[in-house]
C-alpha cells in the first residue's frame, strides 16, 4: 500500500493502479461496466478510456480545491466535481463517438455512481498535491481500462470469434459469452485467477474485498 | 387509464429487464448486502420506497424545472443532487420520527445515495419520455425486480457458507458465477410480454 507517504514515486502510484490495487479484480470496486460494457473489446476500451478522463479530472480538481472545502460538506462537493466531469464526457463522447455512445449512453452516465472515483477522490486527491493525485488517478484510470479491456477480449473472443469487430477465429462461437451470463461468468473465473495467481506467486491472502 | 400497459411495464421492469441479470446495475451492492438474509431484506424494503419516490421527485422536477428551462443536458448532476438532498433529508426525518426504523434501516440509507440503480431510474424515465404514474411504476417495478434478486441470492449465500469451494474462489467470484447461472435462468422472461 502507499506507506512511503513522502516520497511518493510516480511510476509506483501508476503499477498500483494497474495490480496492487486494481480497481475490479483487486479491490472489487465499480463492478457494473466489468460486465455491463464488455461484450466486445471496442466498448471496453472505450468505457475505460471514459473512466480514465474522469479519473483524472476529478482528482485534478479535487486536488485543486481541497484547502477551499469545508470537512463536512466535502463528500458533496466531490459528487457534483464527479457529476460535472461526467457530463463533460457524456456530451463529448455523444458528440464524436455515436456509434459506441448508442450501445452504451447510459452506462457513461452512470459513471457519475461510480464508487472507485469517489473513493479515489476522498482517500487519495484529498491529501495530496496536483501531480500524485493526477498521477494517482492515471494508474487507477490504466487499471480499470486494462481489466476491462481483459474481460472484453475472452467475452468477445469466445462469444464472437472477433477482436474489435474484426473476425479471428472460424469456429462456432460461444453465444452465451456476449450473452448477460458470459459477463459474469468471464468476471467471476478472471477474479479467481487473479486470485490464485496472487497466491500462488505472491503468497497473497487471496479473496479480494467485499465488494462495494 | 391503461391499467395493461402498466401491468405490462411492471413486468418488464422486474422480470424482463431486471436491473441486476440484464442490464448489470447495482452490482456493488448487490454483491455487498446478499452475505446475510436479514441485511438483503433490509436493503430491499429501503431500495424499493427510495426508488419510487425518486423517481416521483426526479419527474417532477425534469418536467416542471428542467423541461421548460432547457437544462436537459444538466441531468445528471441534477438527478444526484436531488438523490442525495432527499436520502439525507429521509435520514434525518427518520432519525427524529421513528429511531426504531432507524436503527433498523438507516445504515441501508447511507450507501444508497451514490448507487447506479437508483440514478438510473431517473435517468431512463427521461430518457424513454414516461408520463407520471408510468414513472412511479417503472421505479416499483425495478425495485421489486431489485429486490428479488437480492433475495434469491442471499438464500444461495447463505447455503455457499457450507460448500466446498476452491480457496481463490471463496468470496466474490464463485458468487457472480453463480449470479451468472441465476441470469441464464432469468433469460427464460425475455418475450414473455414484447413492448
Amino acid at each position: 500500500m502507499s506507506n512511503a507517504e513522502n516520497k511518493v514515486s510516480y511510476i509506483g502510484l501508476i503499477k498500483n493502479g494497474i495490480f496492487a490495487e486494481n480497481p475490479i479484480f483487486r479491490v472489487a470496486l465499480s463492478l457494473c461496466p466489468a460486465v455491463a460494457v464488455t461484450s466486445g473489446v471496442k466498448n471496453g476500451f472505450m468505457m475505460g478510456l471514459a473512466v480514465l478522463f474522469v479519473q483524472v479530472m476529478v482528482n485534478v480538481t479535487t486536488s485543486v480545491v481541497r484547502k477551499f472545502i469545508h470537512p463536512k460538506v466535502r463528500i458533496p462537493s466531490y459528487m457534483f466535481i464527479i457529476a460535472t466531469w461526467v457530463t463533460v464526457t457524456d456530451l463529448s463522447m455523444a458528440a464524436y463517438v455515436r456509434d459506441v455512445y448508442a450501445q452504451m449512453g447510459l452506462y457513461i452516465k452512470l459513471i457519475v455512481a461510480f464508487a472507485i472515483i469517489l473513493s479515489r477522490a476522498e482517500l487519495f486527491a484529498s491529501k495530496h498535491k496536483v501531480t500524485p493525485s493526477f498521477f494517482d488517478g492515471l494508474g487507477m484510470g490504466i487499471g480499470f481500462l486494462f481489466a476491462l479491456v481483459i474481460i472484453g477480449f475472452f467475452r468477445e473472443l469466445l462469444g464472437k470469434g472477433s477482436l474489435w469487430g474484426y473476425p479471428i477465429v472460424n469456429t462456432k462461437p460461444l453465444l452465451i459469452m456476449i450473452l448477460p451470463t458470459g459477463g459474469f461468468f468471464a468476471v467471476g473465473i478472471l477474479m479467481g485467477l487473479f486470485n490464485w495467481i496472487d497466491m500462488k506467486f505472491f503468497g497473497g491472502g487471496g479473496a479480494s474485498g467485499g465488494g462495494h | 387509464m391503461e391499467f395493461g400497459r402498466l401491468f405490462e411495464l411492471f413486468i418488464a421492469a422486474s422480470l424482463i429487464n431486471n436491473f441486476v441479470f440484464t442490464r448489470y446495475l447495482g452490482l456493488c451492492i448487490f454483491f455487498g448486502v446478499t452475505k446475510k438474509m436479514d441485511t438483503a431484506i433490509g436493503m430491499s424494503v429501503t431500495f424499493t420506497s427510495v426508488m419510487v419516490i425518486s423517481a416521483a421527485l426526479n419527474w417532477i422536477i425534469y418536467k416542471f424545472i428542467m423541461i421548460p428551462l432547457g437544462l436537459g443536458f444538466l441531468e445528471i448532476v441534477i438527478f444526484i443532487g436531488v438523490v442525495a438532498g432527499f436520502v439525507q433529508a429521509a435520514d434525518t426525518i427518520m432519525k427524529k420520527v421513528s429511531p426504531g426504523l432507524y436503527y433498523k434501516l438507516g445504515i441501508y440509507l447511507a450507501l444508497i445515495t451514490t448507487n447506479c440503480i437508483i440514478l438510473a431510474v431517473p435517468l431512463l424515465n427521461a430518457g424513454e419520455g414516461y408520463n407520471f404514474i408510468q414513472s412511479m411504476v417503472f421505479g416499483l417495478g425495478s425495485g421489486i425486480g431489485f429486490s428479488l434478486a437480492m433475495i434469491i441470492m442471499a438464500s444461495i449465500r447463505e447455503k455457499l457458507e457450507l460448500a466446498d469451494v476452491p480457496k481463490s474462489f471463496q468470496g466474490l467470484p464463485i458468487s457472480f458465477i453463480i449470479t451468472g447461472l441465476i441470469a441464464l435462468a432469468f433469460l427464460g422472461f425475455s418475450g414473455l410480454i414484447t413492448l
